[in-house]
């Protein structure tokens, strides 16, 4: 049960991070340490005491830990390395046009 | 090797920690690289071989990326003011994280203790995947035939995100 | 961009080829051993991305592999709905494995599971050739210049 904990305590932070940080690219930091909390939240759930990993061999009788977790987690890493890409190419534009990283002065150039 | 789990997570929360404070960003950066790697490390540990495979080699491209960007425009953090926005800031954020790790420990009286998951999907998968499909990898039998259509998804998805990127960073045609 | 010193152009030399055969070995076995098309894919594009860091490539060469990759990333996901376009030929639903109706081999071999290596194949060329479209977009960008 305290795994479970410290993988929300992880996602707390992360979530701190986009709230409070007022920097772009600590914004982004913060979103990714969220993304990285819930694949190992995902991967936690699956986990069975004593299992192999789901790679049947035929013929003998094993058990096997949870393999439906893992092919959700197995998709999402990549959606996230897709998003973060996104997210930091609008950043970058943002920086050459109003020349920082800072979201109160980028709110008050306007036009 | 599953007490080796808790100090494990406890280093993601540190790095995790200082990626946020540190007042240089490419400091900030580097530390999130102690996050990913770890994170590797723990799917190891829970057998799940597939995912330590993709999640290294995207942690190394994630770092190369944000590399590229912080070297290319500034390094420097922005710089606080204004003592008493600071401090409302502050606690409304950890109200918020507060209000959220209690309503997560009221939502952790229906799960099941770790090491021992309630199994009801799985079933069906692990008893009929290799006679339904043929093949003897589960987690493949499961992306690409039970459940084919989250792979349809997940492929437009990446589509579309590279499709932005090239999109956004090109160099001509601006109206 | 430019390159690094002769030591990192060398070591990247002698390693490129087994990573990239690393790479097309996990896709090909994806129904047999852990792995399948994302592990695969994201392999072949970081072997691609040693290169391009090691040796350094010109701006106009850069663009050049952008447009390639693009190509070849639509090419995947054209083979990917048309593998699941079969079903529906054949007379059966979307996306149904029918490989593995008509004739199923013996499980642990390599030719079996159907429709599973094919797609396999399909899903890694697509992953590799995103990422490194990706990765070459954030290589080549530059201020300063007019738009």
């Amino acid at each position: 049960m305290i795994e479970y904990i410290l993988a929300v305590v992880l996602f707390a932070i992360g979530l701190y991070g986009v709230i409070v940080k007022r920097n772009l690219i600590k914004i982004i930091i913060g979103l990714m340490i969220m993304e990285y909390a819930v694949n190992l939240f995902l991967a936690l759930i699956g986990y069975r005491s004593g299992g192999a990993p789901p790679i049947v061999e035929v013929g003998k009788n094993q058990i096997f830990v949870d393999p439906l977790p893992q092919a959700l987690v197995l998709t999402a890493i990549v959606i996230g390395l897709g998003t973060t890409a996104l997210l930091v190419s609008f950043a970058v534009r943002i920086f050459e046009k109003y020349d920082t990283f800072d979201v109160r002065k980028i709110r008050k150039l306007r036009g | 090797m599953v007490s080796a789990l808790i100090p494990l997570i406890g280093l993601m929360i540190c790095g995790a920690v200082i990626a946020l404070e540190t007042k240089d960003l490419l400091s900030g950066i580097i530390s999130l690289g102690i996050i990913g790697f770890a994170l590797t490390i723990v799917f190891l540990i829970l057998q799940a071989p597939d995912l330590a495979i993709v999640q290294i080699i995207i942690e190394t491209l994630t770092l190369i990326i944000l590399i590229a960007a912080v070297l290319k425009t500034t390094r420097k953090d922005s710089i606080e003011s204004l003592k008493a926005r600071k401090v409302i800031l502050w606690v409304a954020g950890l109200v918020c994280v507060a209000a959220f790790i209690f309503a997560s420990l009221k939502a952790f009286a229906d799960i099941s203790a770790f090491g021992s998951p309630v199994l009801r999907m799985a079933e069906y998968y692990l008893s009929n995947g290799v006679t339904g499909t043929g093949a003897v990898n589960l987690v493949a039998a499961i992306i690409l035939d039970f459940r084919a259509y989250d792979t349809l998804g997940e492929a437009t998805v990446l589509f579309t995100s590279v499709a932005g990127v090239v999109t956004v960073l090109r160099k001509k045609g601006r109206a | 961009m430019q390159g690094m010193s002769l030591i990192v152009k060398k070591i990247s030399q002698i390693m490129a080829p087994s990573i990239f055969i690393l790479g097309m070995y996990v896709v090909a076995h994806g129904h047999l051993t852990p792995g399948g098309g994302f592990a695969g894919g994201v392999l072949i594009a970081g072997c691609f991305t040693l290169l391009i860091l090691a040796y350094g490539s010109s701006k106009e060469r850069s663009l050049v592999f952008k447009e390639k990759a693009s190509l070849i990333e639509s090419g995947g996901i054209f083979l990917f709905l048309f593998i699941a376009l079969l079903g529906l030929i054949q007379g059966t639903l979307f996306f149904v494995n029918i490989f593995s109706r008509s004739n199923p081999g013996v499980p642990g071999a390599l030719f079996s599971s159907g429709i599973i290596p094919l797609c396999n194949i399909a899903i890694g060329v697509e992953v590799a050739a995103a990422l490194f479209a990706i990765f070459i977009t954030f290589a080549i960008m530059r201020f300063g210049e007019k738009l």
